[in-house]
């Protein structure tokens, strides 16, 4: 059983301290009474060694893709360069104050202009405006521009979003805060949007539609131009979700499908790093007739222009993502979503031969989804009680419940930068897994048993939350 | 046996409606609904005051994973909410028939609502 | 083959003889003809490594490089401690996923929870979440809190970033709420006109605390009439005053707001950056993004995990008050590594030397003929002059020698010293400014 590791806080010793910056005897400016705080914040006082020993401890307990397998469906967690590291910390970029004059950022704007270009090409859009901090900042941009685009023309009734019910979270939140009323579109039996539930949601109160192709379930969606001129032709527009483009990287375009407006994922398609829950990147493109909605580059405080956050974007995001593409070039896109693809049916397959049942059991594209219903009846062994035992065997497990439509799923986007012999020792993994879940599925309902911790008690959490620590009183 | 109390009236979406008189009752989740809902960690409650519409969302129940939608059974005034599960959500789980939401006076309408022994044959389909 | 992709050209042919097809291209085979390219994507051919890193290299020194950078407005050149990069390159935290699978990412979860604990005790409130992409972000959800069925309208001071003012008017554009501007008087919130806007239909107010002109507000006055009209109370602060400025629990604040770039993070041309939000016990259910809780698993061990999930977006959808996913853990890691570092006497010490400096500094310019300060009453370290020349005229005359004078703004120009001025450099630059400002 291990150790558990104590909060900086709890390691804190009165008077440790390290002169980071000269302490001033007297300070030579002292603050009016009514603006000097009463109670000093407490903040932990630790000597450097401590500090060193202390991050070093929470980075054992934690998993990067330099640790191993990170099957995440939807979340490509592909390798991140250690050149896209290097590049955002030149010191030309770090140093570069976001409201310096123009003439003294070239090389800043060069970056954007480079990329914005490029992501044009990629995704076969017009213009492309590199604001958005994340994928759901993205959507909410595009849906503000559908918006604004509708109110353009005097067609302020078109109120209705429609999403498809196998749909990321997000999808439906950012057109709730965009002010559209989400309508959930049903899947068929073969996972891909109903067509004829489709047209039956036709209308002049349709705004738009967003999807994301291929779909959650892996599956490329055939009809995407049937669909795209439906809803055109009912005055709507078409909202790509880039989530996955990895399965489509330099072989097909969301602008070739019929779709006027999408947002990237910088943190899954091109490469920069997840860093625990962010920073990433949601850059949108749009079709010419979106173009004058996007937010103009400088951050003057223009009325009436949208801006999504301050100054210019995630910019050390960019410059990652801008390595990438360089590194990579255009004539070698295409390999990423062969392999991509290639990986994700070859791991399908050994899955499928140690006993696992694929969701739709059809070829996929970067990613699949497994269900294991039949393996929760017969031997009361969940999902989630395969994901955790994963952790046992040192993999990161796959996304769990989702889609939603799909029970006990399990989604696993291997990506393009695994090898053959990881995922035939993944496949290796999963025959012991389904060994053991036959043989002693009790032992399932308690995993992990070797990990720093057993399941946490989320209801606890949930019902009497404890948010920060405080010092014992 | 189904956990049932044969004082109150039941809708299809699992809440019990217990009529005080024809105007007033109390509104609450049927023991089926918290089971199959499992450990419960929040409500939200509307506010006194509010209009309840019969068939329509007036509450939600939150689950680790999970926010399930309470439908009011009437429709009516809100003038007293059980503010003690803001606090302990668990009561539901516990004892969903003590675990009062709100209590609505002013019934203007009831939505489709079944006796113990139909909401049994019911919930059991 | 390509850079990343580790399959040799047999074992790739060996994989897909395995799936029983002769090509890549049969892959592809669901892709309408129509749609797919015949040619490659027209972006620059890939390079090694090597020339890479060498193209990047040119487009960073198409930057002018500074040796003293006196431009704040929002995002500020401190001194960033050689460990927090160290620790903060660690390959776990660069390329960790969200932490939802706990057992794995305890490293992580307790990151964010020592995050939370100490934007609880900089501001004073109750709880905080585990971060948002910025401040300017921040404000606009803090707004959205504010928020209830009778109360749906923002009140912002004219004082605070112009690029929070503009966030701020976005987001209302999406929900379509009204967001209303409270002027400005001698660089500060004009408190009479305000007390006029506090109307019954007024959610919530935003008050930044130093304002865009580095000038310090009468918060605990302007929060005051704010409650008496029933009114919530948004201060936006950046987090480095905190260590000597009164916390939002010390002036009446519901919500505080604001941007952790100052916390070891490099300007970076802006971004990315994290915005932190922290309120009272009775709002935190309200509080979008990401949140970790302490408890325990069976054995009893401590155990941090995501929680009151059910408030965001994967799980409410529509129904969720924010869309937000991201909560740049990364970023508010770095604040948080660099905060824990500097501890309560490091981070005292920064904000000691950035007032000091700044009030030397500003001294000095006053004493120039035709230089003056814009506005009366308490700065913090940022400060606005009036020129009796061109401002873009001061800003060359500093380039010059290598520094980033204050930002030019309606005439005159908005200063910010930090810790990494030093004394001789200001007087020179003072020296410079003399210069420009002669006729």
């Amino acid at each position: 059983m291990s150790e558990a590791v104590l909060l900086s806080y709890e390691k804190s010793v009165p008077g440790r301290y390290s002169e980071v910056i000269p302490r001033l005897d007297s300070p030579s400016w002292q603050l009016p009474q009514k603006w000097r705080r009463q109670k000093p914040p407490a903040l932990p006082e630790l000597s450097e060694i401590d500090v060193d020993r202390h991050y070093t401890e929470l980075a054992h307990r934690a998993y990067g893709v330099n640790c191993g397998f990170y099957p995440l469906g939807s979340c490509t967690m592909k390798y991140n360069p250690a050149i896209n590291e290097a590049a955002a910390a030149l010191p030309g970029f770090v140093g570069a104050h976001p409201l310096a004059p123009a003439h003294a950022v070239q090389g800043c704007r060069a970056v954007m202009e480079e990329l914005s270009a490029d992501l044009c090409q990629i995704t076969g859009m017009d213009a492309f405006n590199l604001q958005p901090a994340a994928g759901a900042h993205g959507e909410l941009l595009g849906m503000l521009c559908v918006k604004a685009y509708h109110e353009s023309r005097g067609d302020s009734g078109r109120v209705r979003m429609l999403v498809p019910d196998s749909a990321h979270g997000t999808n439906p939140a950012s057109a709730a805060m965009a002010g559209f009323t989400v309508v959930n579109v049903p899947s068929r039996a073969d996972g891909c949007v109903d067509l004829d539930a489709l047209e039956a949601l036709m209308g002049n109160d349709v705004a738009g539609m967003m999807m994301t192709n291929p779909n959650t379930l892996g599956l490329f969606e055939k009809d995407i131009c049937k669909i795209s001129r439906m809803v055109h032709a009912s005055g709507g527009l078409m909202y790509y979700d880039g989530a996955n483009l990895n399965a489509i990287l330099g072989e097909a375009r969301p602008g070739d499908m019929g779709f006027d407006v999408t947002h990237v994922n910088l943190h899954k398609t091109f490469s920069t790093p997840h860093g625990g829950g962010g920073p990433g990147s949601g850059p949108v493109g749009v079709k010419q007739l979106l173009a004058p909605f996007l937010p103009v580059v400088t951050s003057a405080g223009e009325t009436g222009k949208l801006q999504m956050k301050a100054f210019h974007g995630n910019f050390g995001i960019l410059v990652r993502a801008l390595t990438y593409l360089r590194a990579l070039g255009g004539d070698h896109l295409r390999a990423v979503s062969e392999h991509a693809v290639l990986n994700a049916n070859y791991l399908m397959k050994r899955l499928k031969e140690v006993g696992f049942t694929p969701a739709k059991d059809v070829a996929c594209m970067h990613e699949f989804v497994l269900t294991l219903e039949e393996i929760h009846d017969r031997y009361g062994v969940s999902a989630l009680d395969v994901a955790k035992a994963l952790i046992d065997y040192g993999i990161h497990p796959p996304t769990m419940y989702f889609p939603m439509i799909v029970h006990e799923a399990l989604m696993f986007e291997p990506t393009e930068t695994e090898t053959r012999e990881t995922l035939d020792h993944v496949a290796d993994i999963l025959a012991r897994v389904m060994e053991d879940l036959k043989a002693n599925p009790e032992a399932m309902h308690t995993a992990p048993h070797t990990a720093v911790i057993g399941r946490p008690y989320e209801v606890k959490a949930a019902r009497t939350p404890v948010l920060r620590w405080k010092p014992e009183t | 046996m189904m956990n049932l109390k044969n004082d109150r009236l039941y809708a299809e979406s699992h809440e019990w409606v217990l009529f005080e008189n024809d105007t007033t009752a109390t509104i609450g989740l049927t023991d089926f609904a918290q089971s199959e809902l499992g450990d419960l960690v929040f409500v939200n409650l509307p506010q006194i005051g509010d209009t309840l519409t019969a068939g329509e969302t007036f509450a939600d129940v939150e689950s680790v994973k999970a926010v399930s939608d309470v439908y009011s059974p009437v429709s009516g005034t809100v003038v007293a909410v059980n503010e003690a599960l803001l606090d302990a959500p668990q009561k539901i789980n516990e004892d969903a028939f003590s675990a009062w939401f709100v209590k609505v006076e002013n019934i203007t309408a009831r939505g489709k609502l079944m006796n113990a022994a139909e909401y049994q044959a019911f919930a059991e389909k | 083959m390509s850079q990343y992709v580790p399959h040799t050209e047999a074992e790739t042919r060996a994989m897909l003889a395995e799936l029983g097809l002769q090509s890549t291209d049969a892959l592809f085979s669901d892709v309408p003809d129509s749609v797919r390219l015949h040619a490659p994507v027209a972006i620059a051919p890939g390079m090694s490594q090597m020339e890479t890193v060498q193209a990047m290299q040119k487009l960073a020194e198409q930057n002018t490089s500074y040796r003293l950078t006196l431009r704040g407005a929002g995002c500020y050149d401190h001194f960033i401690p050689p460990l927090v990069k160290l620790i903060t390159s660690k390959e776990e935290f660069v390329t960790a996923y969200t932490p939802y699978q706990a057992e794995m990412s305890q490293g992580i979860l307790q990151s964010i929870f020592e995050y939370q604990t100490m934007i609880c005790e900089l501001t004073g409130m109750d709880v905080s979440n585990a971060g948002v992409y910025d401040g300017a972000t921040a404000a606009a959800e803090s707004a959205v809190m504010c928020r209830e069925r009778k109360r749906s309208v923002t009140l912002v001071s004219a004082c605070a970033h112009p690029d929070t003012i503009a966030v701020m008017r976005t987001y209302c554009y999406g929900t379509g709420d009204e967001l209303r501007i409270i002027p400005e008087k001698n660089g500060r919130t004009d408190a009479e006109a305000f007390r006029a806007m506090l109307g019954d239909d007024v959610a919530g107010v935003y008050i930044q605390q130093p304002n865009f002109y580095g000038m310090l507000e009468d918060v605990d006055v302007l929060f005051a009439d704010a409650k008496a009209a029933g009114v919530k109370c948004i201060l936006g602060a950046n987090p480095m005053t905190l260590a000597v400025l009164p916390s939002g629990a010390e002036v009446g604040a519901d919500i505080m707001c604001g941007d952790v770039q100052p916390f070891g993070l490099p300007m970076a041309f802006g971004g990315p950056s994290a915005g932190y939000m922290a309120t009272t016990a009775a709002m935190q259910r309200k509080l979008p993004g990401r949140i970790v809780g302490q408890t325990t698993d069976a054995q009893g061990r401590r155990a941090f995990v995501l929680t009151l999930q059910a408030r965001e977006q994967h799980i409410r959808r529509e129904k969720a008050s924010s869309n937000i996913c991201s909560n740049e853990a990364h970023c508010a890691l770095t604040a948080s590594v660099y905060a824990t570092y500097l501890g309560r006497h490091g981070l005292q010490a920064v904000a000691d030397q950035c007032l000091s400096k700044a009030h030397a500094f500003a001294e000095q310019l006053c004493a120039i003929p035709g230089v003056s300060l814009r506005h009366e009453g308490a700065f913090f370290h940022e400060f606005v002059t009036n020129l009796p020349v061109a401002a873009e005229k001061v800003q060359a005359a500093l380039e010059a020698e290598g520094v980033l004078s204050g930002l030019p703004l309606a005439g005159g120009m908005l200063w910010c010293v930090t810790e990494k001025a030093g004394d001789a450099q200001l007087a020179h630059v003072a020296e410079l400014v003399k210069e420009a400002c002669a006729k």
